[in-house]
């Protein structure tokens, strides 16, 4: 099982100017990773379409690298995008899945099947490029490199260690995190784009 | 006796109106009011069409595509409109761009008793989500899809085309 941090500590160092998008519960450590805050966007807002909008992202930006880490969860309420984002064939699109096996935001339900679903098997029948799984973070140290060099779409489906949260949604925590209209903006005045 | 309207909406109608505002992108789930305008969509140079799996897809598509500068509309029906509720609220409305649905009317009728529950609902969905809407039935109503588009961007939200023509013209 790998730790969010540790994952996203070790994609930094090969993430050059691509633009990432993070979801799911394990999501919120990129921040403590990121030195392109102009370059992260934040797609929330309907859970399962997270995965559409970067695909939007990667078909309207062809020229720019773009990293989505999904959850499994929400890859699971919107399946049919794995067809989707094959039939469409963008080059620039890494698709990465943290799969915790549950929903661990609401408490840490399992997700359908949640220990033999093999989603980097589908990706690569419903015909993505490539597909790979890990499950220690050193496997994905030594692989992400070149991964991020493969022609997509390439799919990497990532077993990691939940992090439940039981509080109620009022008594949690909350990080300061910026609106998705304040990524937009900012990505968009990165790339020029008016 | 079979129950037509007036005049014929020509799929070519539509295209160059897509052409003269400058769409770029056609995300979409062909149905059957919409056929024969897929086939002519996937002829034009200036168009992509990016086929979806489910119609949810297409507003969040349509918002990725958007950041990037393009210009995208969603041609659905709407049956699948009705079934993306949360998308158009969380990937359209909540994200405020300027977006033009196009919206196979189905079970729509000019005349007499509408039974289709799908076309029952439609309007009521588009005044529940907030979203307005122009139906478009012949060629003179071309002129809508400007308007509605024109509306769209003014006020950055979705605006919705309703595609009424079940019995000619998009299926040839």
């Amino acid at each position: 099982m790998i730790q969010a941090d540790d994952m996203f500590k070790a994609f930094e160092s090969h993430r050059e100017d691509s633009v990432v998008i993070v979801t799911g519960t394990g999501g919120k450590h990129w921040a403590d990773h990121t030195t392109k805050q102009n370059r992260d966007l934040n797609m929330g807002g309907a859970m399962g379409h997270t995965t559409s909008a970067a695909l939007g992202l990667a078909l309207g930006l062809p020229d720019e690298k773009v990293v989505l880490f999904d959850s499994e969860g929400a890859l699971l309420m919107n399946l049919g995008i794995i067809a989707t984002i094959a039939g469409q064939k963008p080059k620039n699109f890494l698709h990465l899945l943290m799969d915790n096996e549950c929903y661990a935001t609401t408490g840490g339900q399992p997700v359908p099947n949640s220990q033999d679903i093999n989603y980097a098997g589908m990706a690569k029948e419903a015909g993505y490029t490539a597909a790979y799984s890990f499950d220690n973070i050193e496997d994905f140290t030594t692989n992400i490199g070149n991964i991020m060099k493969e022609e997509g779409p390439v799919f990497v489906a990532m077993k990691m260690v939940p992090e439940v949260e039981n509080e109620p949604i009022g008594n949690r925590p909350r990080r300061v995190t910026r609106s998705r209209a304040e990524t937009i903006t900012a990505l968009r005045s990165e790339l020029g784009i008016s | 006796m079979v129950n037509q309207q007036a005049a014929l909406l020509r799929p070519e109608t539509l295209l160059e109106e897509f052409k003269r505002i400058g769409i770029t992108h056609i995300v979409t789930i062909p149905d059957s009011e919409t056929n024969y305008l897929y086939e002519l969509m996937i002829e034009q140079d200036w168009l992509t069409v990016v086929p979806a799996s489910r119609e949810g897809e297409t507003f969040a598509i349509a918002l990725g595509l958007s950041v990037g500068g393009k210009v995208p509309v969603c041609l659905i029906q709407n049956t699948g409109m009705m079934e993306s509720g949360d998308s158009i609220r969380g990937m359209a409305l909540d994200a405020g761009f300027p977006l033009l649905m196009v919206v196979g009317y189905r079970g729509w009728n000019r005349h007499g008793v509408v039974t289709d529950t799908a076309a029952k609902y439609t309007e009521p969905f588009l005044n529940a989500m907030g979203v307005n809407y122009y139906l478009v039935e012949q060629d003179e109503d071309a002129e809508r899809i400007s308007i509605a588009y024109e509306e769209a961007k003014r006020n950055k939200r979705p605006v919705a085309i309703l595609v009424g023509d079940e019995y000619h013209g998009f299926n040839r």
